[in-house]
């Protein structure tokens, strides 16, 4: 911290200082994964970390984890942690990149997409294409539930989480933050 | 537009309602955004059946890019056209951004504490909870499916299967299990109009 204008250079354009080219090259990567990015940002995590770590090393492994982490602890969607890694790269430049690459694209294909469904809703295609995935999508919640859950299917105190969770979300009216406060807690005890 | 049947249900007022809805089911998402969008648009609010979040969730997730915008954008793009989609997803994106910007710094200048890892771990335990829980609430949209419970169950088990155990790729899921289901679905549909 030698001068009043450094913490500003690094608010725009990061510790090092993204330049044109460096800038270019971000978003036109984050672009070209939104369109193959479904089930979201989280599916292309390894072509990010391909270009951010391996090709142009502008963060190390560390930093790039430390990213999707705090993307995920976070309120909001977990496409956030592209937010994250734009920052830590260059700055608030660096999160236009990363958050523009990442939600333009998909964005104008959804609403054309949802548009597209509620014109031809009554159509025989439309209701066949959404009754049709339907359950993939209960199965997808299911999986996902499962997938997070594998890593700590040996704690006792996870399992007591999950079901007190179900317990709050099926039979009470409570705010999902109740359930999320005593995560917080019993984690930061070392319990889980 | 609502459809006929829907008159009676409650709706957004204005793209301003529907920035600060999105605003609050976002910001109480740790972990993950869904099962807050569910409980607050389906549960409190009224503003969507359980059928209309499963229908729009399954539109959302074959589509590229976050599933929880996605929906967002095409639920708030039928409430007030792109104001409202704008609306919707800033209203989900704004304020959580700043708070992942501050973390960022945080983090970059002074590294990791371990009460903070053992507390982000207590909260993706929750998370995971949360997700089971939206699945097992919107798992009775499924009665009224053309392909029938049991067929509509099989579709279940096997989409599990194959993202759990086998680990299939979402796509491959999509392509090996999607198309089927849609063809039957089209075939049932068009056999029992």
């Amino acid at each position: 911290m030698t001068g009043l204008g450094e913490p500003w250079q690094t608010l725009l354009w990061g510790p090092v200082g993204i330049g044109a080219a460096e800038w270019w090259r971000l978003f036109a990567h984050f672009t070209a994964l939104s369109l193959v990015a479904i089930g979201g940002a989280i599916t292309t995590v390894s072509e990010m970390q391909r270009l951010v770590v391996a090709q142009e090393g502008w963060l190390t492994p560390v930093q790039f984890n430390d990213c999707i982490a705090i993307g995920q602890a976070m309120p909001g969607p977990n496409v956030l942690f592209v937010a994250a890694i734009g920052y830590s790269v260059g700055g608030l430049a660096g999160v236009a990149a990363t958050m523009a690459g990442s939600l333009l694209p998909s964005a104008v294909l959804a609403v054309g997409a949802g548009r597209f469904g509620e014109r031809y809703r009554r159509s025989r295609g439309v209701r066949a294409f959404t009754a049709g995935l339907a359950p993939l999508t209960i199965g997808l919640l299911l999986a996902t539930g499962a997938v997070l859950l594998r890593p700590l299917a040996a704690e006792p105190v996870a399992w007591l989480l999950v079901a007190g969770t179900l317990w709050l979300m099926l039979r009470t009216k409570r705010n999902p933050m109740w359930a999320i406060g005593a995560g917080a807690v019993a984690g930061a005890l070392g319990w889980v | 537009m609502p459809d006929a049947g829907a008159a009676a249900r409650p709706a957004p007022a204005s793209p301003a309602a529907l920035f600060r809805a999105f605003n609050r089911l976002a910001m109480m998402g740790f972990g993950g955004v869904l099962p807050v969008a569910q409980r607050e648009l389906v549960d409190r609010l009224g503003w969507l059946t359980r059928e209309q979040f499963l229908e729009l969730l399954s539109l959302s997730q074959v589509l590229p890019g976050p599933n929880v915008v996605n929906l967002g954008l095409i639920y708030g793009d039928r409430c007030f056209g792109w104001r409202g989609a704008l609306a919707a997803c800033a209203g989900m994106l704004l304020l959580p951004l700043l708070l992942v910007l501050a973390a960022t710094a945080a983090a970059l200048r002074f590294g990791d504490v371990p009460a903070v890892g053992g507390a982000l771990r207590g909260m993706g335990v929750v998370a995971a909870g949360l997700v089971l829980a939206t699945a097992i609430r919107l798992a009775p949209g499924l009665r009224s499916n053309p392909l029938g419970r049991g067929g509509a169950l099989a579709f279940v088990v096997a989409t599990v299967l194959a993202i759990a155990v086998l680990r299939w790729p979402l796509p491959l899921v999509v392509l090996a299990l999607g198309l089927p289901g849609i063809a039957l679905a089209a075939w049932r549909l068009g056999k029992a109009p």
